[in-house]
């Protein structure tokens, strides 16, 4: 009987996550009428707008995960090895994204780095889109430095660290040369998460008005009917390819660490 | 002229002073263990050579040049640790050449050298091999091969053999001596293990709360312990009371035992009662070829060791341990017997207070 109740709540729970995933994409097949097609996707596919708004906010999430590596691993490293009681803090500060939303955060850079402040970003194409990385690497922050701060619990940072001191080793050569190798895989799963944030995202874009992929879809949605339909399910088909790709190099990992 | 010297060496952490005023010479290609308690500051000093913790006080020189204020990384010494460490994302081969591609060795070089190092350690065949692929003690080698590739000044060991099995950490304790004995390196190695500092060391330091007890020979420091910390730490020790009969040659009675020592004893007076200790070997059950018994008892247990029989004699609510060669002709006390010892003159050593 147990058993006949957790199947029916799975079964529910999944049909309310399908269905209408299913609608959606039997929609966005029924742009010819009385036939399905991949009409409203080639539309899409081919539509000039949606190659350049894809490709700017895949440069910028590109850019992002770099940035994200370069602020999160040395962090997280430092504070593991020389400043473990400030983990909380930095753990608090990292979350930080996760409760002050998209729209207070780029009000506060329109207002930092206007035309008219000591640093006019937003008086640039250039300086808006380091902002609107600037703005991506914040809110990609909670999920970035916990995936990196969980691989390096995986390995003995203080004693790899001094091994590779004792070998004659700086501080840039232990952090390219051994630490990165050895939290590839949660860096990697971080930049995934970063990419599919990225692309997805709408507030700070259209606020700081920069032809991204998230405003892209907002414009499309509001002024096409099967178009929509079909641009959410290939931004389904990208956020799910990021986290089976997170999957795949998660068990890449496990199989390379196998003791015999 | 000494090779790596010590002087006032001095560590606090807050207000906790966990060394203190620590002085040692070490000769070029001596082989020294720090042994000690945990929390004695062996591993600490031991760090301090490494450069990993800074000296709140004193001075470290390697061949003469200052190195108190120079980072790890500039000291040209090689380290191996309990946990291995060597770097999951590199071969065999890469970890062994590390070392040797930070200082920006030539290809070639960095090739025949990796191979020696090898060779030396006979892992030649493993050299394609991740650490996970490896056994505990086959990684630790890979280790001592990785810290003695760039040729160091000094081979640090900190407690290399304790994760390791008893039979392998046997093995490969003689295979370090013999390496550092071919190589001619200086070493350090730290150690809680007696047994494993008393067979591979030149010199022992025997460290209590941050100083240094008792420096000297594996000999020198179990038959001749100067402080009742070493003498209690190093190997089994019995403690009995005699009474002193003539200081000016060392005779003392023992129960019923009239013993010389080999040396007078000073600083006592004759008819005073004094603390005699000894270690098990001294004792054997007393017969007509070994004189009047000194110590008399029960037997509490005999416990086989292998190659000796180790008897535990209440003797008078002392407990007494002696040892016995195991063969197979000889009687094993058995518990609730009663036993008399005899103890050899040159076995025996005064306490000090």
């Amino acid at each position: 009987m147990k058993r006949f109740w957790a199947w029916g709540a799975l079964i529910i729970g999944l049909l309310y996550f399908i269905l209408p995933l299913i609608g959606m994409t039997n929609f966005s097949l029924k742009m010819r009428r009385g036939v399905y097609s991949f009409d409203a996707y080639a539309k899409v596919l081919g539509d000039t707008r949606f190659q350049e708004t894809f490709s700017y906010s895949v440069t910028l999430a590109l850019l992002t995960i770099l940035v994200g590596v370069f602020l999160v691993v040395p962090t997280a490293y430092w504070v593991r090895l020389k400043l473990p009681f400030l983990r909380p803090y930095i753990e608090f500060v990292t979350l930080l994204p996760l409760v002050i939303p998209a729209i207070v955060v780029v009000f506060g850079y329109i207002r930092l780095y206007n035309t008219s402040s000591w640093l006019p970003l937003t008086g640039t194409a250039l300086g808006t889109d380091v902002l609107l990385v600037a703005g991506y690497t914040m809110l990609a922050l909670p999920y970035m430095y916990r995936a990196v701060d969980t691989g390096l619990r995986t390995i003995d940072v203080t004693t790899l660290t001094e091994a590779a001191q004792s070998l004659g080793a700086g501080w840039f050569t232990i952090i390219t040369r051994i630490i990165l190798p050895n939290v590839l895989v949660a860096v990697l799963s971080g930049a995934f998460l970063t990419f599919a944030i990225v692309i997805g995202e709408f507030t700070m874009a259209a606020l700081l008005n920069r032809p991204a992929f998230g405003p892209y879809m907002q414009v499309l949605g509001a002024n096409r009917a099967y178009e929509p339909a079909a641009l959410a399910v290939i931004a389904f088909a990208i956020t799910w390819g990021c986290l089976g790709l997170i999957q795949l190099v998660s068990r890449f990992q496990k199989s390379a660490q196998r003791p015999v | 002229m000494s090779f790596l010297t010590l002087t006032h060496l001095q560590k606090s952490f807050g207000s906790v002073k966990v060394v203190h005023d620590f002085n040692m010479t070490i000769e070029k290609g001596e082989f020294i263990s720090f042994l000690g308690p945990s929390g004695c500051g062996k591993t600490t000093v031991l760090r301090m050579i490494a450069g990993f913790e800074i000296p709140t006080g004193g001075t470290i020189e390697i061949a003469g040049k200052d190195q108190t204020n120079l980072r790890p990384n500039q000291r040209n010494i090689g380290m191996v640790f309990q946990a291995y460490a060597l770097f999951p994302n590199m071969s065999v081969f890469d970890n062994v050449a590390f070392g040797l591609k930070v200082a920006g060795k030539p290809k070639s070089e960095i090739d025949a050298r990796v191979k020696e190092m090898l060779k030396l350690i006979h892992l030649e065949h493993l050299s394609d091999r991740y650490p996970y692929q490896m056994s505990g003690g086959q990684q630790q080698r890979v280790a001592l091969a990785r810290a003695l590739a760039p040729k160091p000044q000094v081979l640090l060991l900190d407690e290399p053999l304790s994760a390791l099995d008893a039979k392998i950490r046997v093995s490969l304790r003689e295979e370090i001596r013999q390496i550092q004995r071919q190589l001619g390196i200086t070493t350090v190695f730290v150690t809680h293990d007696q047994e494993e500092a008393l067979s591979i060391s030149d010199r022992i330091v025997v460290m209590n709360a941050g100083k240094a007890d008792q420096i000297g020979t594996p000999g020198e420091i179990y038959n001749r312990p100067t402080t009742r910390f070493v003498a209690n730490f190093v190997g089994t020790l019995n403690v009995i009371e005699a009474i002193l009969v003539n200081a000016a040659t060392g005779t003392v009675k023992i129960g019923e035992e009239v013993v010389s020592l080999p040396q007078p004893i000073t600083g006592k007076s004759d008819g005073q009662s004094i603390s005699i200790a000894f270690r098990p070997e001294a004792a054997t059950i007393a017969g007509p070829s070994t004189g009047p018994a000194a110590v008399t008892g029960t037997v509490l247990s005999s416990n086989f060791l292998g190659s000796v029989v180790r008897t535990k004699v209440d003797a008078g609510g002392n407990i007494i341990s002696f040892d016995m060669f195991n063969q197979a002709s000889a009687q094993i006390p058995k518990a609730g017997e009663t036993v008399s010892l005899s103890l050899q003159p040159d076995g025996l050593m005064v306490l000090g207070d």
